[in-house]
Parts: structure tokens; sequence; C-alpha cells
């Protein structure tokens, strides 16, 4: 399109080509880093990358972690991840991330090679429908065929993927139209066609919510990660509203860090595998405030059994999460932040105050409820308890700026129930999907953003082996990125259902030939350290933080230990077992809760 | 505190107004198949001068729960850029056109052409053995009188599925 039939400002004049255009949207958008790995149908992209130094490419090992980086980058900045990858298996192999960062509301922008537009459709080389593919895990996708829409597509899957709910966003781009001529659209002069959700709550529903709020007798806070995707504004407003009402609160898995951990008001992580408090609380309370959470089935337990007392309040950026899953009485769409401002002036303005007699009954409740001291464990003997090892890295590095991420299974309960967070965007694990060999990946993402920061991945000897490739990419960029894989030689969590649920028989569970971690590291250049006893943690810890290299750290830890508190698939809150030594015996599945995941 | 499987269900017919542009009508499908909603008929064509918009109109089925969950998830798709429940929000007209031919001859013949007339279907095609009926109207007309040309030769039937629209003032 030239600057006849679309004259400035709304077109450049310069005569960039695809891949220029898509850089310079790129840099218009302010990205710094991309994540990506080259093929065929990208290179024109990787030839305009090249020959410019604003914006640095880390180059991944497998395309399944450039998605996983992105995601670190993201969740640790709050800005948006950009990956790129060619067209066909680079395409299919980002597919687990994409439906990662879905699941748990994170901005990526993932650019896509596609065969050019005259092929598509002829099962040519590396041709895969990557649209088509990626249709269900992503927020939107496009195809662009015409180089007339290239600028303007880039400008509106940013703005996608960072507003609303946030998610990740395909861009599939034919070699053609990278090749080819093409106009540039500033971001300045684009402006979104449909999708502009909205941000400021109903103020009625505030005021309602607040009156709820402060007679209420028996309350919670459940608040999830949309308080942090919403920014650390929200989450000093979430902050603040929680202590000027005085309320007992309880975070999920996304949401730890959203309110700081080591405040006496925080009763631990709901769910699953909360604390006995926060699941007993849900269960008896009389108002709910839910904020940036989406009732999900690890929070709720059986349906019908959930807080069956409660006046619910909602509030959530997507009118889609509410009324899902949990019929609500009072919801707010809304950003987190302006309606916790929101909330937070009309508290005031309602003149209440911290009403310590009203919910006095309710706090002594809940010390009570703290008493059972659910996550206690037993370091005892010769073995190292897992939930020790995570004990002495938190407080080994509580004095670091630090990080950490996780991956899927029994070490990641122990991480989210061991290790406390006081800030957001510290705490990075795959909560939604559920994704073995997250952690890795999402580590490195996170020091790129963060060079100087203590980055720590708590890992499982079966999740870490799924993207251990990525260890060259440590080693090529320096990623001093500190691995502690709590090796049980087990797939943990399904070794713990398979006892609870399945006659203690271990089907495939076992991780039979186990690479030797330590000479692993050493062969990629990295430092190998392993624990075997726990007078042996603190210095494995200490040596591992010493070091400005990689880092991978065998703690090889009690094979037999299960994960508790545990509420049983297809239990209420009020069923949750405790571990058998303080409680009434093994945990027991229903035969109708047998059928969930 | 009810899931979304309690409940009694109904009927929605919910107009959506979207973006003209390719895949949107797999979105919308594909949103459907994939939270497992029903999809009893589904019409769609460009309804403005450019051809810039296309007016989708879906009927569908299930508990009040899931028909809220219908409406939010199509009103989060990208390209949609509105969502009413004609159903819920006021008295609303539903058409449909069919096209169906009956194959006989003689008395069956004369009766369909007959029963044709009473039912306001046009014959739109004519061979001495077969004929083409075209009729609009609501689904429950068009259901009848299939059910009535079905024992006289009834042999093709192709329906467009409701299309609808408010009454009165309102409009999309």
């Amino acid at each position: 399109m030239s600057a006849v039939t679309h004259p400035a400002p709304l077109a450049d004049v310069q005569p960039l080509t695809g891949s220029q255009v898509v850089v310079a949207a790129l840099k218009d958008q302010g990205v710094e880093v991309i994540f990506g790995y080259p093929g065929g149908a990208v290179l024109p992209l990787y030839d305009a990358l090249f020959q410019q130094t604003d914006i640095r490419h880390i180059l991944v090992r497998h395309e399944q972690a450039a998605v996983h980086a992105a995601e670190g980058y993201a969740r640790s900045t709050g800005r948006v991840g950009v990956v790129l990858v060619t067209s066909g298996p680079g395409a299919t192999n980002t597919v687990t991330g994409l439906t990662d960062a879905l699941m748990d509301s994170v901005p990526i922008v993932c650019l896509t090679g596609q065969v050019p537009t005259h092929m598509i459709g002829n099962d040519a080389f590396q041709e895969a429908d990557t649209v088509g593919i990626t249709r269900p895990c992503t927020k939107h996708n496009y195809l662009v065929k015409d180089p007339a829409d290239l600028a303007r597509v880039l400008h509106e899957a940013f703005h996608v993927a960072r507003s609303g709910r946030p998610g990740p966003v395909v861009v599939d781009l034919p070699k053609n139209i990278l090749m080819g001529k093409a106009p540039y659209l500033a971001k300045a002069a684009f402006a979104p066609r449909s999708y502009n959700p909205a941000r400021e709550p109903d103020p009625r529903r505030v005021e309602e919510a607040v009156e709820l709020i402060a007679r209420a007798e028996r309350p919670i806070f459940y608040v999830g990660g949309g308080v942090i995707n919403a920014g650390t504004e929200a989450c000093v407003r979430l902050t603040e509203l929680v202590r000027a009402t005085g309320h007992p609160i309880t975070l999920t898995l996304m949401g730890l860090g959203a309110y700081p951990a080591s405040d006496p008001q925080f009763i631990g992580m709901l769910g699953m595998h909360g604390t006995y408090e926060a699941n007993m609380a849900m269960y008896d309370c009389d108002v709910m405030v839910c904020i940036g959470a989406r009732f999900d089935d690890r929070v709720t337990g059986r349906l019908d059994g959930f807080s069956p007392r409660s006046r619910k309040i909602h509030v959530d950026i997507d009118p889609s999460s509410i009324n899902k899953n949990i019929k609500v009485d009072v919801p707010i769409v809304g950003d987190a932040e302006r309606t916790l401002t929101a909330m937070l002036a009309a508290w005031q303005r309602q003149s209440n105050r911290i009403d310590r007699a009203r919910t006095a009954g309710w706090w002594r409740q809940i010390d009570e409820w703290r008493k059972k001291d659910s996550l206690r464990f037993r370091q005892n003997g010769n073995g190292i308890k897992p939930q020790y090892a995570i004990q002495r890295l938190h407080a080994l590095t509580r004095e670091r700026d630090v990080y950490v991420t996780t991956d899927v299974g029994q070490h990641q309960m122990w991480a989210a129930q061991h290790f406390p967070f006081d800030k957001p965007l510290r705490w990075l694990t795959s909560g939604g999907l559920g994704t073995m060999g997250y952690g890795f990946p999402a580590a490195l993402g996170v020091q790129i953003a963060h060079p100087e920061a203590t980055v720590l991945c708590i890992s499982g000897d079966a999740s870490w082996v799924m993207n251990m490739q990525e260890m060259s990419t440590a080693m090529q960029y320096r990623l001093p990125v500190k691995t502690f894989i709590l090796n049980n030689s087990y797939m943990g969590m399904v070794r713990q259902w398979q006892d609870f649920f399945h006659g203690n028989r271990h089907a495939e569970s076992y991780m039979d030939s186990l690479p030797d971690f330590v000479k692993l590291a050493e062969a990629f250049g990295a430092v190998g350290l392993r624990a075997t006893k726990p007078d042996e943690v603190d210095g494995v810890i200490e040596a591992a933080l010493a070091t400005r290299k990689p880092v991978i750290a065998d703690i090889v830890v009690d094979r037999a230990e299960n994960v508790y508190p545990m509420i049983p698939g297809g239990a209420a809150h009020n069923e949750i077992k405790l571990s058998p030594e303080e409680d009434d015996g093994p945990v027991k599945g229903e035969e109708g809760g047998m059928v969930l995941v | 505190m009810s899931g979304t499987t309690t409940g009694a269900e109904r009927v929605a017919t919910i107009a959506v107004l979207v973006e003209n542009e390719a895949g949107v009508l797999a979105r919308v499908i594909g949103l459907f198949s994939g939270r497992g909603y029903n999809i009893d008929s589904l019409t769609v064509a460009p309804v403005d001068e450019e051809g810039r918009l296309s007016r989708i109109t879906v009927v569908t089925r299930g508990t009040e729960m899931v028909i809220e969950q219908i409406k939010a998830q199509l009103d989060r798709l990208v390209p949609v850029h509105k969502v009413s429940d004609l159903t819920m929000e006021g008295p609303h007209l539903s058409r449909e056109l069919a096209l169906i031919k009956v194959i006989g001859r003689g008395d069956n013949r004369m009766e369909a052409l007959r029963l044709a007339d009473a039912f306001r279907a046009r014959v739109v095609d004519a061979t001495p053995e077969s004929a083409v009926f075209e009729m609009t109207g609501a689904g429950e007309k068009i259901d009848a009188f299939i059910a009535l040309m079905r024992p006289l030769g009834l042999a093709e039937v192709c329906r467009t599925g409701a299309l609808a629209i408010a009454r009165g003032v309102r409009s999309l």
C-alpha cells in the first residue's frame, strides 16, 4: 500500500519489508527480549533481527521452553512475553506452553512462521494449520494474509494479550508476507476494533459489597492471581483493604505473594493441599470476598459442599469467570486495582472501622484451627524431608532478591506451603494446566528479566528432565539459575495417588534409570551438587548460592513422604485430611471422587 | 451454590454480531464444541453494506448458568461486537426458510399441493412427478408441514435454522 492511497500519518512512507514491519512493531510495543528458535519460514525475520540491536533474542533448545521462558519473563515483570518460532513443528511445539499461558492468564505474543500464502493448504514442507491448531489454546490468533494488515494485527495482538484477562496470542506469518513490502502503522495510530473489556466496576455493586464486608461476622478474603495480573499497585490496595477490615485472607496457588505471607491476617493457601485453617474458614464463613480467582476445582472441592452458608462477592475482569462454577451474590466485573481502590474509598466513606467484637469469635475459631499446625512434618532420622529442604532454602535466601519457579507435583505443593512470599511476581508455577517441565525454562526467563536476582527452580526428578535440554540455554547466556531437584526417584504425586486411591499399585510411577544429576550438570559445564543427609542441606544451598554458574543441586529426599493436608477429589473443604500421625488414618477416595483428576 | 448441571434447561436464541473475517465461524463453533454446549441451529451471513459485519443467530439450550456462560464466552471472543439473548430480552420474531422436495404422482401429489397451499408454501419447482416447496415461518410450522409430507413422498429437506430479530424499536 503506497502513501498515495494511505497518506501519513496512518502509513509510513518508507518502503519496509514485512520483517522490518514486525521488528518496528515489536520495538514500538517496547519489546526488549524475544525467546525463540529459527527455521526456514522465519529466516527473513531472523535476518531483520540480526540487523538491529534493540531487541535481544534468546535461543532456546526446544520451542515449548521458549513459551515457558516468555511466561517466566512476563510473570516476573508484568510485561508481555514474546516468542518467535518457525512453521510446522516449531509452531506445534508451542502448544503446551500456549495452553499453560491460557490457563494461568499470562500475556504472551507468539509469532509463528508459515509457508507462503500461495502454498497454504498444499501440505507443503513444514506446513501446519497453526491457527486451526492453536485456536482453542490461545486467547486469539491471526493469520496475516495481506501485508497491509501486518502492523495493525501486531499491535492488536499485544492489546489483546495484555488487556482484560491476559492470555497468549498467536500471529502466524507466511514467509512471503515477511519478504514482501508492507506499510507501517505506528502504535500511537492504532485503535482496537472490538475488544475493549470494561475496567471500571459498577459503583452500586461496590457499595453493596463493602456493606456486606463490614457487617460480616465470619468473613474471608479469597484472592487469586488476577490481583497480581492487575499490577503491584493492586496488591498494595489489597493489603490496605484487608488491613483496614481486619479480616482473614487466604490466597490461591496463583495468588501467593499478592498479600504478605508474614502478615498475621494471612491464614495460608487454600485448596486441595491448602492449610486446615484456610479450608475450614472457607467452609464456615458467612461472607466470602473472592478477588481475581476463578473457583477452580482444586479450590472448591465438591461443588455442592462448597461454603454452604456464605454470601459471595466475586470481583473479576472477565465476566465469563463469574457464575461459571459457583453462583455468587454480588458479581463485580472490573479491574482488580480499580475495584479495590473503589472498595477502599467506599469503606472509608461508610466510616467503617475494624470491628473486633463482631469478628472475635471467628478469629478465636481460626486460631483453634491454626493450632492443628496442618503443615507440620518431622525432620527425624537420616533422610532429608523435602519440606525441610525447602524451609532451609527459604531461610538461607531470605535476605536476597529471590524468585522461585517450580515444576508440577509434590515438590510444587511443598514449595507453595513452605516458601512464603511477601511480594508479588516472585512465585511462578504452572497452576491451571499443571505442566511438568515448566519450572526450569520459566526460571531462565526470570533470570533474563532480572539478571542480578537469585532465581531458584524447585523441581522434582521427573519434572526436571522434561526440559533439561535448556541447560544449554542457561550456559550460553550465563544464567545462574539454581535448580534444586527434590529427588525421590518417583513421580511423587502420581505415586501418592496410587497409594491413596489405587491400592498402592505403582504403575509406571517409578523413575528407573535417572541420570546422575551432578555429572549431568558437569557435562553441560554447570555446577553439580548433592545432599543425601539433613546436615548436608545447608552446605549445598550455600555452595549453590556462592557460584555465578547455573547449578543443579540433587537433594535426595525421603521417598515415602506424602503431601498433607489433602482434600481428596470429590470431597468438601471440611472433609480435609491431615497427615495420618495427626489424624484419623489414611486418605481414601470416595467412589464419586475417583473419576476426578 | 448450584453447579452448572443443576436447574431447568431452557432454549435460548442468541444473536451475535461479529467481524466478518476468516475463521470467525470456526471460533464460535469451536467454543460450543470445546466447552460442551449444544447447538440446535446456527445461521450466518454478512449484514452491513460493506460486508464488514456478519450476524450469527444461534439457537442453543442449557441451564440458566450455562446460557449465561455461553453469552459471556461469546462476548469474550475478539471479533465479537455484540451478543444479545433474544429469548430473555423481550418479544422477538423467529423465522426459518425451508426447501422441501416431494416425489410422487396422482393422489399423493394432489394432496401435497393442496396442503402446501393451506400452509402458504410456494411451489418453486415442479415436474410431473416432483415438487419443491419453499416455506418460511416459525420452526414448528415447518416441522408440521414436513410431518404431513412424509407419507406423501417426502424426498429431501433443507432448512436454514432460525433467524431472529427483536420486536419493536429495540435493535442489536
